[in-house]
């Protein structure tokens, strides 16, 4: 799986592994890794939890962008043997449009009957760095940035100066977007100094 | 890796219940005054909270001067007057001139009142104030939680450093609708009364809104005594928990020595201090671990309340005025400090020489920032 | 009270997303909050007390109180039994 592909950026980020998740299918550098029954999102994403048996039981408890984040992140760091756990220097930078605007629409509507906390705790992006931490005790620097449609070269210029400036050796980098309607997409690279 | 250019903090703005200027906001703090106080507005709760928010009526007249905003948001508003002079000490027209801006939940109201708009996407709502002032570059939006204004501190470093930017105009702002509202009541973590950082009785945070902005600069080196410059910032993630504070302060004790990996004299913190009987406690881990125990700690939370995405943005700036004015500032709301591990919580203003600054930030989903800002001497 | 105590359960896994339970798997004295019983955090515990006043129409005013109301299953239905409208 550690496949380095053909081409390096201007810049310092080297780009090891490439991961896209959209209309139920997932390709991990350019090859389907899965393709789903059902395009219709929780249930995709539910048998692609199950399609790589990981057994995780907060997974049930995520919302939609983090199920999506917390998958995409483990089928890209699975094989790479140099990232370990416990660690500072793997980087998580994520971008998308719509924010939590998934889950903000399902608590506004829980709002006139009782506010749930579970699902406030949701309303924010940033909580799918939080996940993919818990899950691989990740302590390195991190970031979510609102975009208008996927701008990887922002991201990207970002990356490099964790590269230069911090004790990053690895990042995590790319869009994870939830739309409000359950559009999503995932298209994330794995990146080294 | 120490960086050659120098990174220094210029004109700045705040907006919020306690004045429209930072000067203003920064002398009623000195004096004490708070800007939370008991309101029954019922758009925001069914019972009446303490709360800190920005007076309807100032902004009515301040639009009244400014009929060309009549049409944006309310968050929108505010942004626009905050950044107004702010932005007059760069060229917006440069490519070399960065913007961003960090909130938490923008113009989140709309889902309540018009589901469809267009302001509900941040990218949207940065790009509106965007044009109104002509950047011509694209902003970046941060949206970290609570951490969002450090993290826009941290990140207008990084960009200048690595020759992206010669300037970054920094926004900060959160207003409050019944969306965030309630939910820190649904988390109880919403105090009865005005909070009480490090209290042995605190019991919750309170909640405000704030709008602020600050330009930071590269420069030649050529800078006037009393400059304050941006040295160095980081952020880190307890990989603990998605609400609650690591119980060691791991997280923010890894921002701390990240932060200062190159040295730098503390002489104060400016801490995140919600009140929340959690938080304060794990922020005594972090800075009694960092070996920070003496060095005096100043929450500003009982001035403004929690005031999300805008708190780092705008306490960085109250902070940075009382480096200036060797003014370590009082943490209003304490009483009897109360936080597990020892720490030096400042009670009343002192005035003393104050080298470098220290501020940090914590927020849902284990995410921890500090920046650290010295004063050219 | 072990018909209240089945259906508590089965709120609790729908309510929690407990999806990796059946009602079957959970013991009346499972510690809900320990590693070993139903490992809730602190989130569901708010959320446990959602689920009292929606279902039962129990108002937990001393959230405090919570601690010797969850230790497990029994203890819950206890307190609905005793408190219930």
């Amino acid at each position: 799986m550690d496949v380095m592909l053909p081409y390096t950026l201007k810049n310092m980020s080297k780009v090891i592994k490439e991961l896209i998740i959209e209309q139920g299918l997932v390709q991990l550098n350019g090859e389907t890794f899965f393709k789903g029954d059902t395009n219709e999102t929780v249930t995709f994403l539910k048998s692609l939890y199950k399609h790589i048996g990981l057994k995780y039981g907060k997974f049930f408890k995520m919302d939609s962008l983090c199920k999506l984040g917390f998958l995409a992140t483990e089928i890209l760091l699975d094989g790479v043997e140099d990232i370990k756990t416990e660690t500072d220097e793997v980087a998580l930078v994520f971008a998308n449009a719509s924010s939590s605007l998934n889950t903000d629409v399902n608590y506004q509507n829980s709002i006139a009957e009782i506010p749930s906390p579970a699902v406030f705790v949701y309303t924010l992006p940033n909580i799918v760095i939080g996940e993919i931490s818990i899950r691989h005790k990740f302590y390195g620097e991190h970031m979510f940035f609102i975009q208008e449609k996927y701008n990887k070269e922002e991201l990207l210029k970002y990356t490099d100066s964790l590269f230069a400036e911090t004790q990053t050796k690895f990042a995590v980098v790319g869009w994870l977007e939830m739309g409000m309607n359950n559009e999503y997409s995932a298209q994330l690279m794995l990146c080294s100094k | 890796m120490g960086s050659a250019v120098m990174i220094i903090v210029g004109a700045n703005n705040i907006i919020s219940p306690l004045g429209w200027t930072s000067e203003e906001n920064y002398k009623n703090v000195i004096a004490g005054k708070s800007g939370i106080s008991i309101q029954d507005n019922t758009e925001l709760s069914d019972a009446a909270f303490p709360v800190a928010l920005i007076d309807n009526n100032i902004l009515a007249t301040a639009l009244d001067a400014n009929m060309d905003i009549k049409g944006y948001s309310r968050l929108e508003q505010l942004s626009i007057l905050s950044l107004k002079e702010v932005v007059s000490s760069v060229d917006v027209k440069s490519p070399e001139t960065g913007f961003i801006f960090s909130t938490t939940k923008g113009n989140v109201e709309y889902l309540n009142s018009d589901a469809g708009n267009q302001g509900l996407y941040l990218a949207h709502t940065a790009q509106n104030i965007a044009d109104y002032f002509g950047f011509v570059s694209t902003p970046y939006v941060i949206s970290n939680a609570c951490i969002s204004g450090v993290a826009a501190l941290v990140t207008a470093k990084r960009l200048i450093s690595s020759g992206i930017y010669n300037n970054v105009v920094i926004l900060g702002a959160d207003i409050l609708s019944k969306f965030v509202v309630s939910g820190f009541q649904s988390f109880q973590s919403l105090s009865a009364e005005p909070c009480k950082p490090y209290d042995a009785n605190r019991d919750g945070l309170s909640l405000g809104e704030a709008v602020a902005s600050v330009v930071i600069s590269k420069t030649d080196g050529q800078v006037k005594n009393g400059a304050v410059e941006l040295v160095n910032g980081a952020i880190s993630n307890d990989a603990n928990h998605i609400s609650g504070p690591s119980r060691t302060g791991e997280g923010l004790f890894r921002a701390i020595q990240q932060t200062l990996k190159d040295g730098g004299n503390v002489d104060v913190i400016s801490s995140h201090g919600t009140a929340t009987p959690y938080n304060d406690d794990m922020e005594s881990h972090a800075i009694s671990r960092s070996g920070f125990s003496e060095v005096p700690v100043s929450g500003l939370k009982g001035y403004f309340g929690h005031t999300l995405g805008a708190a780092g943005v705008l306490e960085s700036i109250i902070s940075i005025c009382g480096l200036k004015e060797n003014k370590i500032i009082a943490t209003k709301g304490l009483q009897q400090q109360g936080v597990v591990e020892p720490i030096t919580v400042a009670t009343e203003n002192i005035t003393a020489p104050i080298r470098g600054l220290l501020k940090l930030m914590s927020g849902f989903g284990g995410c921890n920032a500090a920046v650290y800002f010295k004063k050219h001497e | 009270m072990s018909e209240l105590k089945e259906e508590l359960k089965a709120k609790l896994i729908e309510q929690l997303n407990l999806e990796d339970f059946e009602v079957s798997d959970i013991e009346d004295n499972d510690p809900l909050f320990a590693d070993e019983g139903l490992a809730l955090d602190s989130i569901d515990a708010l959320e446990i007390i959602v689920l009292l006043e929606k279902e039962y129409g129990i108002k937990l005013d001393d959230p405090k109180k919570g601690k010797d109301i969850m230790q497990s299953v029994q203890t819950l239905a206890d307190f609905i039994e005793k408190n219930r409208k």
